[in-house]
């Protein structure tokens, strides 16, 4: 027994290094000059926290922990390496994963523990598998849209909000009686369900341009799910580690929907659908000036400070090298060249300067939207390559825009702008940008790559 | 149970509220690599699986834990490995000094 004991202790103190370790790896992560630092952190403290757990008493069967690590280690690697475009898919893919081994383990804990399961362990139970299912779903239809499998635009019908709202009341309904009655095990596999379909139903009706916060959300979710398995297994080092990435969710999605000025309800239950209708309406024939890439090259080539403002058509276009080989072009001959970033430009939280560094540009060139926007007004030429919303000035002075008090990049007071663009289609999200109208503004219509590509070729040709 | 159930809702709180702290300092910058290291972290709940497989209690608990697992151990592995190859690719144009 003592030999238990110590044994135990040995654990536990293995499960407290890690805790620390799981802490310093985030801590590290706030500056790029430290931040791989904290991966090498937090990957010790995984290992010792799997090896800890295998010194346990009850563990008989290491054999198919073995496989079981060694699939998942062969899953996990091919999903480590995708592309950097893929980037989003694939966290929401995991998400999911996440979210799915939180769900079966609480729902082994169930069968294993009904019908002795006391009020306040069955709640948090009922409130990890919840949470965990509609993670799961939830988070499978974002990568299906992310990856187009699923259309992107918002799918939409009557009384949704309804339905959903119908749909937590029963899985809730179903979890209280569940508490007061542990024994009923029929009633578990309903609640499961429940939360599988609330988890599509609940990401169906947002749009591509809403990816960031619904992803950050789900992130969050799937954090509280694991801190709720802690609860259940009476582990610290899960509630820690649980609770420190549905803070960091949590933190991002109040980012992203600052940064969209909208709330999570707004998100979640207000599909940007039916507002933008009203707005696609009083379109009236307005006129665009247009460049050819001579012309831009030529401006580009003799502006002191150039900003590029990169969107989810760069990534859709995968420009970023272009746009790093025009980075060179121009800061060769001199120019001063940086890069303005939205919080919800691309589709994940930090989408663009993952992008922009895989293309090595140096992240000392990258600003945020509170950096940057001072900077507009000395700035030579605003280069805008497949953002749109995020350029939008109605959402400072236009009251009936959809996307009206959303903070903005002020691109429009730079003494010149150019809009790479395919076409002067508003695309899926409809709203009309009056940025594109304004006398300073050139519109360079065509493919962002191709069109970087024409740019680059008249500057150099230019130079000889 | 009582007291546990206490102490857990404790820690709970203080690491909430650390999480809030540190996250609160990543440059937006980060906040894609941010994203999938909490995410490898989260993968902990491997731990719990392990244990349902390793004690084998009843065929259902498993076979679940097994799958469990197989789940969380793709977000440690892949999670971990994508985190650092995001990092690797954030240079700076100025020499390091700190």
């Amino acid at each position: 027994m003592s030999d238990f004991a110590a044994n135990q202790t040995v654990i536990e103190i293995i499960y407290l290094i890690a805790s620390a370790l799981f802490i310093l790896a985030l801590k590290w992560l706030s500056s790029p000059t430290t931040a791989r630092r904290g991966v090498w952190a937090g990957e010790l403290g995984m290992a010792l926290a799997i090896g800890g757990t295998l010194l346990r008493h009850g563990i008989i069967d290491y054999k198919w922990i073995l496989i079981a690590l060694v699939l998942g280690t062969g899953i996990g690697i091919p999903l480590g390496l995708v592309h950097m475009t893929a980037v989003p898919q694939r966290t929401a893919l995991s998400h999911a994963f996440g979210a799915f081994c939180v769900t079966l383990v609480g729902s082994a804990e169930f069968y294993l523990r009904t019908p002795n399961v006391p009020r306040f362990l069955m709640s948090v139970l009922c409130l990890e598998v919840i949470l965990g299912s509609l993670t799961v779903t939830g988070s499978l239809m974002a990568a299906g849209k992310l990856q187009e499998v699923l259309p992107q635009r918002p799918l939409t019908y009557r009384g949704q909000n309804f339905v959903n709202f119908l749909l937590l009341g029963a899985a809730i309904a179903v979890a209280v009686y569940l508490v007061l009655n542990p024994g009923q095990k029929h009633l578990f596999p309903v609640m499961l369900a429940i939360g599988f379909v609330f988890g599509v139903l609940l990401v169906i009706p947002i749009g591509g341009a809403d990816m960031p916060t619904v992803i950050s959300l789900l992130n969050s979710y799937a954090g509280l799910s694991a801190a709720a398995m802690g609860f259940v297994l009476d582990s610290k080092l899960l509630i820690i580690a649980g609770a420190l990435d549905g803070s960091s969710g949590f933190i991002l999605s109040v980012i992203m929907s600052k940064a969209m000025n909208r709330s999570f309800t707004n998100v979640l239950f207000g599909a940007f659908g039916q507002v933008q209708a009203a707005a696609a309406g009083a379109q009236e024939a307005k006129t665009v000036r247009s460049a050819t890439a001579e012309e831009a090259a030529g401006i580009l080539a003799a502006a002191n400070k150039v900003v590029i403002v990169p969107g989810y058509g760069m990534a859709v276009a995968q420009a970023q090298h272009k746009v790093r080989e025009l980075f060179d072009a121009l800061t060769k001959r001199g120019v001063d060249v940086r890069f303005a970033i939205h919080p919800v430009a691309g589709r994940m939280p930090g989408h663009m300067n993952v992008l922009l560094a895989e293309a090595d540009i140096p992240y000392d060139r990258l600003m945020d939207m509170d950096d940057v926007n001072g900077e507009f007004p000395q700035t030579d030429v605003a280069l805008v390559i497949g953002a749109n919303d995020v350029t939008n000035p109605a959402a400072r002075n236009d009251t009936s825009s959809p996307i009206y008090g959303m903070p903005i990049l002020d691109v429009d007071k730079a003494r010149t702008v150019m809009v790479i663009k395919r076409s002067m289609n508003p695309g899926f999200a409809g709203i009309d940008n009056p940025l594109y109208y304004m006398d300073k503004t050139l519109m360079l219509f065509g493919d962002a790559k191709s069109f970087v590509n024409d740019i680059l070729r008249e500057l150099s040709g230019g130079h000889h | 149970m009582g007291a546990n159930l206490i102490d857990a809702l404790y820690i709970f709180m203080l690491a909430a509220f650390i999480g809030f702290e540190v996250i609160r300092r990543v440059s937006p910058l980060l906040h894609t690599p941010l994203m999938s290291l909490t995410n490898a972290l989260d993968a902990i709940a491997v731990v719990g699986a392990i244990v349902l497989v390793g004690e084998h209690k009843s065929t259902l608990s498993f076979v679940l834990g097994f799958l469990a697992v197989v789940a969380a151990m793709s977000n440690v592995v892949g999670g971990f490995l994508i985190t650092d190859r995001m990092l690797k690719m954030f240079k700076t144009s100025r020499p390091a000094k700190h």
